[in-house]
């Protein structure tokens, strides 16, 4: 294999784990406050993907503003706002601040109010009812999706210019990729940031560390879970715009795989941790593209399954968590 | 907490059974008998294959019920040994019932026993597979064995579908173009005895012949009555209570002398045995088995026959099947069959499909609905019931905070707070 080969696969590898460490983001901060999967977190990412996708459309493609504006008159605006948008390039930069931000609002309210409907009855129940609960609100998100949008994969309006940028031998970046890897780095860092300066970071963290007892210091409980269920769901419709732009198309079950393999970086990193999952998330990134070009891309999906059970058996406190010791 | 109690009345229960109860498991076998001969009868073919498949789903469900109901281990990989037995069935069989044909060309009926040979076969390498995965990664907890064996599942199908070890022919599936499945043993025999035709019986008359589902049907049948035997037998054994035992509560029971892996390992196994043998039964009824039909959605469908039917009941296991997996094929093939016109009700085309598409719907619907109002199930296991229920944690709770007061009263006596 030639060096161009693995340093194209790095690059490749590098994005991807941007993507699956925005996604681990969500996993990391449920599990460390309230010990569960949200096994939903999948759909997050598919649903974040599919609101993108809508804002997109609405925003930029004439048709469809015209079909939606023949119903509700007073959207024919967006009409004149369209040129603005596709024309320049700060137009083109406010498009994606509003897709990226409705995206995670939308998807970020849905997180909330999964909690409040689906997981916080079952907060004293036993562990596995949960995560049951959690199922059937993965298959119900997944099956409105197929039902009420569209069953089949949808192109993803090719807005974004994807140029090259780089080239080292035959290996090159593009925008699109310097876009997902510098994104998804600076929001890591705010959420760092938020995590370890701010006072409701620091409740979360306390409330990580021992609920009961940062309940009894006066900390609302609720509202930190809600906050988790917010900022998690938000990272992944992220991650789910920047995978529809990356991949070209959407489906409703395109949260399930990548939903898996944020789960095993979450716990390569050594789940709860934050940090830990950022890193999964890029070192999962770069196995699985080095692993692809290697070995034969069919196998692809293996490579993490196998990562997974291999941590769980060897570390399973991951790569940077506590050996993790089993409560009485 | 009352639970030596209750094991004293469930043995006193699983003893003896009341007159009512005898009369109804005889009505239920009686019906189960007749259903497919009264439907084969009047001609409607498709509520026989739907029966039947209800029936490998009980049977699944059944094996399922061991690992999760029991030994309380969520396994969300289930249907890997499924697909291991279809595949060690098809792929052992087919090349044993051509060699039967080939030495013994005068015995017309012999190569089809070869589904009944190869049962042990797709009972191991189901076995096996469930005790190498489950030796290293049992120790792990509830949610993260979820995973795992999630995992697995999708490594067993993706493996399946890249044609592993030039075995398994990919996507297309097995047996391979050119091949067919044996007739099952009997079967022609059964075919030519077995019918009954009676014209003065309804607009088509009764036409009674023994058909390739009628005979898979009661071979189901007969495994499901073996596999309840079994299971009511095990939870009742030995084995049986240190899996209650291991579920409530781990550390208690490994420091009552109960072997913690050992149990799981058995439960695991047992269970991947009997995923094994619906697995072949599966392949044989089909005539054909491809990856599609193991995806991770069929492990969710056989836990949620589990969870929604009861965890750790049997009947519940039957009443979940037949809701999950009945139900909507029953709503759906009737309206195809014009049943529904009949009694006044009007179906069209796209109705049909909404009853077979929403379904999925429902079903996450219903299992979050499950778990915030009933976590016990339709038909819950008197003991499982009591386990599962979110109030005992809060009366826990409760009483702990009582005897968290008192103590504090005790040691600061007469002061005010």
């Amino acid at each position: 294999m030639q060096v161009d080969v693995i340093v194209q696969q790095l690059i490749n590898g590098v994005t991807l784990g941007g993507m699956y460490a925005l996604i681990a983001l969500g996993y990391t901060l449920v599990y460390g406050i309230l010990l569960m999967i949200n096994f939903a977190h999948s759909e997050m990412f598919m649903g974040g993907a599919y609101v993108g996708l809508g804002v997109l459309t609405i925003l930029t493609n004439e048709g469809a503003i015209k079909a939606v504006s023949a119903k509700l008159p007073f959207l024919s605006f967006l009409l004149s706002t369209r040129g603005f948008f596709v024309g320049s390039p700060i137009g083109l930069f406010v498009l994606f601040v509003i897709v990226f931000a409705s995206a995670a609002t939308v998807i970020g309210f849905l997180g909330v109010t999964i909690e409040r409907v689906a997981y916080r009855p079952l907060r004293h129940a036993p562990r596995l009812a949960p995560l049951i609960s959690a199922i059937g609100v993965s298959i119900f998100l997944q099956n409105a999706v197929l039902l009420w949008v569209d069953s089949k994969a949808i192109p993803y309006p090719s807005i974004f210019p994807v140029k090259k940028l780089l080239e080292f031998g035959g290996a090159s970046i593009n925008s699109l990729q310097v876009l997902i890897i510098v994104t998804s780095l600076v929001l890591l860092m705010i959420l760092d940031t938020f995590i370890s300066k701010t006072r409701i970071g620091k409740a979360m963290r306390a409330t990580s560390q021992d609920r009961e007892a940062a309940g009894l210091m006066g900390i609302d409980i609720n509202n930190v879970i809600a906050t988790a269920f917010f900022i998690g769901p938000a990272l992944g419709a992220v991650a789910g715009v920047f995978h529809g732009m990356y991949y070209g198309t959407v489906i409703f079950s395109m949260g399930f795989i990548p939903g898996i393999k944020s789960f095993t970086a979450a716990v390569l990193g050594g789940i709860g941790n934050l940090r830990g999952a950022m890193l999964g998330g890029f070192l999962l990134g770069v196995v699985e593209s080095l692993g692809a070009g290697f070995l034969s891309t069919g196998y692809k999906d293996v490579i993490a399954f196998v990562i997974l059970i291999l941590v769980l058996i060897f570390r399973p406190g991951g790569l940077l968590g506590e050996s993790v010791v089993e409560k009485v | 907490m009352g639970g030596s109690k209750m094991d004293i009345a469930t043995k006193v229960d699983a003893g003896r059974s009341s007159a009512v109860q005898k009369a109804t498991y005889a009505l239920v076998l009686l019906v189960v008998i007749l259903m497919p001969i009264i439907f084969q009868g009047f001609g409607q073919l498709f509520m026989v294959r739907i029966l039947a498949v209800v029936g490998l789903y009980v049977m699944l469900a059944l094996g399922l019920n061991i690992v999760v109901g029991y030994a309380g281990l969520l396994d969300l990989g289930y249907i890997a040994f499924y697909a291991i037995g279809a595949y060690a069935g098809v792929l052992s069989g087919l090349p044993f019932s051509q060699f039967l044909a080939k030495t013994f060309p005068s015995i017309p009926w012999l190569p089809g026993i070869s589904y009944f040979v190869m049962i042990p076969v797709a009972m191991i390498a189901a076995a096996i597979t469930g005790i190498c995965l489950g030796t290293p990664v049992l120790r792990l907890r509830g949610d993260y064995l979820a995973i795992v064996t999630l995992g697995f599942g999708e490594i067993v199908r993706i493996c399946l579908n890249n044609n592993i070890f030039g075995l398994s022919n990919g996507a297309a599936g097995l047996p391979k173009a050119g091949e067919v499945m044996p007739k099952p043993a009997g079967l022609d025999w059964l075919q030519n005895t077995l019918y009954v035709q009676v014209p003065n019986i309804g607009p088509n008359g009764f036409n009674f012949t023994f058909s390739n589902n009628v005979y898979w049907y009661y071979v189901i049948v007969i495994f499901c009555l073996l596999t309840i035997f079994v299971v009511r037998r095990l939870d009742n054994s030995r084995l049986g209570r240190s899996w209650t035992a291991m579920r409530e509560d781990e550390v208690a029971a490994s420091s009552m002398g109960v072997n913690i892996t050992g149990a799981k390992l058995y439960a695991f196994s047992l269970g991947a045995m009997w995923g094994g043998i619906a697995g072949i039964t599966f392949a044989n009824f089909q005539g054909f088995v491809s990856p599609e039909s193991f995806t991770f959605m069929e492990s969710v469908f056989v836990v949620s026959i589990v969870v929604i039917g009861g965890m750790g009941s049997i009947p519940g296991a039957i009443v979940g099947a037949l809701f999950i997996q009945g139900i909507p094929e029953f709503i759906r093939g009737a309206a195809q069959a014009g049943w529904l016109e009949v009694i006044g009700i009007n179906l069209s085309a796209e109705a049909q499909s909404a009853v077979s598409n929403y379904r999925y719907l429902v079903f996450g619907f219903l299992m979050v609905l499950m778990m915030a109002i009933r976590p016990q199930g339709i038909i819950p296991s008197k003991r499982r019931a009591r386990e599962l229920h979110p109030d005992d944690e809060k009366m826990l709770d409760e009483s702990n905070e009582t005897l968290f007061d008192a103590q504090h009263d005790t040691a600061i006596p007469g002061e005010d707070l």
